[in-house]
């Protein structure tokens, strides 16, 4: 399963903000079409590592490589041209334009015909029907003529997703997707996140336990900026590190309530 | 060297005047950006304002001065007040329309000074007692220059100090980097606005009665001077007190020694110095927040 | 109603006219109308309509960058200037061929917006709305300077009359000159409106939404900025020959300040972002300016103060900016909600 070369690999990747070493020497692979999740408590250095990830702030040291490349001096729209796509913690969209719309300006970049002046958006029979068949993915086809910023919440969850499946990411990065959410759109959200086509490799970064263990085949926990651990969620739900992590050396039983019955 | 320098003493000096000038104007723009997130297109209009009140109550006496002052403190508190008034219920609409609406008042007031001063430039005397010249290394000088100088040097440090030092300059700086974080703490960000804009319209006011007898009020004088002010705001960076000090002198001195150097290129310096800072420091000198 | 993610029925066809017929009925008969300006009015009146068309193609280049690509700009009169000074130098020294000056003035425009551009999109936002300003005043003050090309303060004079097709006759007569305006306005709008359908125009309206966004899937969003701010600088520059054309003669007033305010506040009564709403809004500056103006004995700057405050106030979305709010400042007994999602052009 580590034989092939993995999708996303991560190298001593550390960003220090002065003296606080916010991610500090993190190294962690992924494989090609695992569900990945990155948790941790408060503070321990998620979000920074997203952001090293996705190429929006550079790394103080450290490397990050796609599919066996070195991308770590790409920018972040350069990495979003190779694959490696994200979606945004607090709904990032483009919120006068239809959701259809959203979705196209993903599909028009990918085709190429972004810069394009002539020719109406709207008789672009191939564009069109691609950006329904994403929407339906993402339950959205009924909604794809409203304004994004018309949409609920979980809607606009969704089609954050949407937006970044329309890039055809190879590597599709979620930050923190069920922030914010009901439980009843978290629950949705999963079934969403199961449903991504088995060929995109996901790294998730999560707060809530529940989607993590609900969809991840490996979880890699930091603490205060450190790796602690990388394992599947068995291993982690077991160690003892994690549990101190977490809680001190508090028991983690309810922390890691099995979510099924919900 | 010292031939150099004598050559252009006067041109220097000058440039001292007119940048403290202009950081009166220019730190009450800076502030109500980097602070209420409001660009005021009528701050130029608040100069002019002064700057007639100086013109019409100034008899050559202290006395004449001193109600002008007075009177210009008046204008400055009500023209602020009055903008921030109107400024609030935009709130969260974005700048354009606070732009729009402040340009609709300064074209208005401008218009209204026209019916009133009529059309053309009004030299304002200053009090005679400093109505003429003395002699500095050798060059004659006028007096009221040197005065103005002190008194808004005397100003300038005065704001410094009580932003970069007293605890509502910290609330200050801290509602710049920050102002979620202010609004949090339940700091009523309604009083700051009224309180940051009627300040920074006295101080334009105030500078307007101080330097009319440098900048003369006319139509067109609001334009002139809020251009100016955008560019040591821009050069400065929004929303800090140092920065707009620095970025006003720099901006006085390429407007005279700049331009008594190399008058052919006269038009393009001031915006050459901005665009030059633009490339190298886009965020500004001395930007404590992020535009 | 809240449909989240259960909903399994099957899309429904989004309805697609494969023409847009009504806003091309509606741009017939608002172009008729205009064709019929010079049959009805007096000259005085027909050149203040030839006055407000030009403008129109001015404030629409400030929208396609303020409304469209959400960059606020005060700079677009210092375009407009090189496109009226090429125009009239063009004219003057070399052709009164009107396609000729069009596109070169168009050109010049290009140009300079591609020099200046890279400075000016540094900034976003306010930072933008700065430099812009600075662009604007450089453009001013060279104008004023430039003795040799420009004429200085004096301005340009002794543009010869404009000739439309070649092998006839300059034109002089107030109302042919209508008509050429007319026919390069209604060309400039056309275009306008089918960048907006492309994708080049949906990628701007991404950049006005959400740049960061747009980043994250895959754009280089600056070179779209600085495509966005060369595109209006050409249209300015258009609007520029047209003046010179227009007035035959030019001078630095032509690209001041208020000349880039006016065009601003064109836009904003208009309705920021939409193409119809700043050419009337454009209609409604010049006729407030030029005829208000005289009827309340050159107070046209308060007038249009005023016009400014009351925008914002009232009309917070502009003309073109749905009828919600003119509901709201005439309210009427049938009250039908119909939020429609404003899709500008």
């Amino acid at each position: 399963m580590t034989s092939a070369t993995p999708a996303l690999r991560v190298e001593g990747l550390s960003r220090h903000f002065g003296s606080l070493k916010a991610v500090d020497e993190v190294s962690f692979e992924v494989a090609p079409g695992s569900r990945h999740a990155v948790i941790g408590p408060n503070g321990a250095g998620k979000s920074t590592l997203f952001a090293l990830v996705a190429g929006a702030l550079p790394a103080t040291s450290g490397s990050v490589w796609l599919h066996g490349d070195d991308v770590t001096l790409l920018t972040e729209h350069g990495r979003a041209r190779r694959g490696l796509v994200r979606t945004f913690q607090h709904s990032s969209l483009f919120l006068t334009a239809t959701a259809r719309e959203n979705v196209l300006l993903a599909l028009q970049r990918r085709h190429g015909v972004q810069a394009r002046p002539w020719g109406a958006v709207r008789r672009r029979r191939a564009l069109l029907e691609e950006a329904d068949a994403v929407l339906e993915r993402l339950f959205l086809h009924h909604r794809a003529g409203q304004a994004a910023g018309a949409l609920s919440h979980g809607e606009r969850r969704q089609l954050e997703v949407a937006v970044a499946l329309a890039t055809s990411p190879s590597v599709l990065l979620l930050d923190e997707p069920a922030a914010g959410m009901s439980p009843a759109d978290t629950q949705a959200f999963r079934e969403i996140v199961l449903g991504l086509p088995s060929k995109v490799t996901v790294l998730l970064v999560e707060h809530d336990l529940d989607l993590v263990f609900g969809v991840a085949d490996r979880v890699t926990v930091m603490q205060l900026g450190r790796h602690l651990l990388t394992g599947d969620p068995d291993e982690v739900r077991a160690s003892d590190a994690v549990q101190k992590a977490y809680l001190g050396a508090e028991d983690t039983s309810e922390l890691f309530v099995d979510e099924e019955g919900a | 060297m010292t031939g150099w320098l004598d050559a252009h003493l006067v041109s220097m000096v000058d440039g001292v005047a007119y940048g403290l000038l202009l950081f009166t104007l220019a730190v009450g723009l800076s502030l109500v950006f980097g602070m209420m997130d409001v660009l005021n297109l009528a701050h130029g209009t608040l100069y002019l304002a002064g700057a007639y009140t100086a013109y019409a109550l100034s008899d050559g006496s202290w006395l004449g001065l001193l109600l002008a002052l007075v009177v210009g403190l008046v204008v400055g508190l009500l023209g602020g007040g009055l903008l921030a008034a109107a400024v609030a219920p935009l709130q969260g609409r974005g700048h354009l329309d606070q732009a729009a609406l402040t340009l609709g008042i300064a074209l208005i007031a401008a218009e209204v000074m026209v019916m009133i001063f009529g059309a053309q430039v009004l030299p304002t005397a200053p009090p005679s007692a400093l109505a003429r010249s003395v002699s500095v290394l050798g060059h004659s000088y006028p007096l009221y220059r040197l005065v103005f100088i002190a008194v808004a040097g005397l100003i300038a440090v005065l704001v410094y100090l009580a932003f970069e030092r007293s605890s509502v300059g910290a609330l200050v700086r801290a509602t710049v980097a920050d102002r979620d974080m202010v609004r949090a703490t339940g700091v009523d960000t309604r009083k700051v606005l009224f309180g940051v804009f009627a300040f920074g319209a006295v101080l334009a006011t105030v500078g307007g009665v101080l330097g009319a007898p440098i900048i003369a009020p006319g139509p067109g004088v609001d334009d002139r001077v809020l251009v100016l002010s955008l560019v040591v705001v821009v050069i400065g960076g929004l929303g800090s007190v140092r920065g707009a000090l620095l970025g006003a002198l720099l901006i006085g001195q390429v407007q005279t020694l700049g331009v008594a150097l190399m008058p052919a290129f006269a038009p393009f310096l001031l915006f050459g110095a901005m665009l030059l800072v633009l490339v190298l420091r886009p965020q500004g000198l001395f930007a404590l927040g992020r535009a | 109603m809240s449909a989240t993610s259960s909903g399994m029925t099957p899309a429904p066809a989004p309805v697609r006219r494969p023409f847009p017929v009504r806003t091309t009925v509606l741009v017939g008969v608002v172009v008729l109308l205009l064709a019929l300006v010079p049959w009805t009015f007096g000259a005085f009146t027909v050149a203040t309509f030839t006055r407000a068309l030009v403008f129109a193609v001015l404030a629409m280049s400030v929208n396609l960058l303020t409304g469209v690509a959400g960059m606020p700009t005060l700079g677009q009169a210092a375009y407009f200037g090189v496109g009226a000074y090429t125009g009239a130098l063009v004219a003057i020294h070399w052709s009164d061929l009107g396609v000729l000056q069009l596109v070169l003035a168009t050109l010049a425009g290009v140009v300079a917006a591609l020099v200046t551009g890279p400075l000016a999109i540094r900034g976003r936002g306010v930072a933008f709305l700065m430099i812009t300003l600075a662009i604007g005043e450089i453009g001013f003050s060279a104008a004023g300077r430039l003795d040799s090309v420009t004429g200085g303060t004096d301005g340009l004079s002794g543009i010869p009359p404009v000739v439309a097709v070649p092998g006839t006759e300059g034109l002089v007569n107030e109302g042919l000159i209508y008509y050429y305006v007319l026919v390069v306005a209604v060309v400039a709008y056309l275009a306008v409106a089918m960048l907006l359908r492309s994708p080049f125009g949906l990628t701007l309206r991404g950049l006005r939404d959400n740049e960061g966004r747009l980043r994250a899937v895959g754009y280089r969003t600056d070179s779209y900025a600085l495509a966005a701010y060369v595109y209006a600088g050409g249209l300015a520059a258009l609007a520029g020959s047209l003046w010179a054309s227009s007035q035959r003669f030019v001078a630095p007033g032509d690209l001041g300040f208020e000349v880039s305010a006016l065009a601003l506040l064109a836009v904003i009564v208009g309705g920021v972002g939409s193409m119809w709403g700043a050419c009337l809004g454009a209609l409604v500056v010049v006729f407030t300016q030029d005829y208000l103006g005289q009827l309340f004995s050159g107070h046209a700057p308060l007038l249009l103060g005023l016009l400014f405050v009351l925008a914002v106030y009232l009309l917070p979305k502009g003309i073109a900016g749905g009828r919600s709010q003119w509901r709201r400042l005439f309210p009427r007994e049938r009250s039908q909600e119909d939020d429609e999602a404003v899709t500008p052009v």
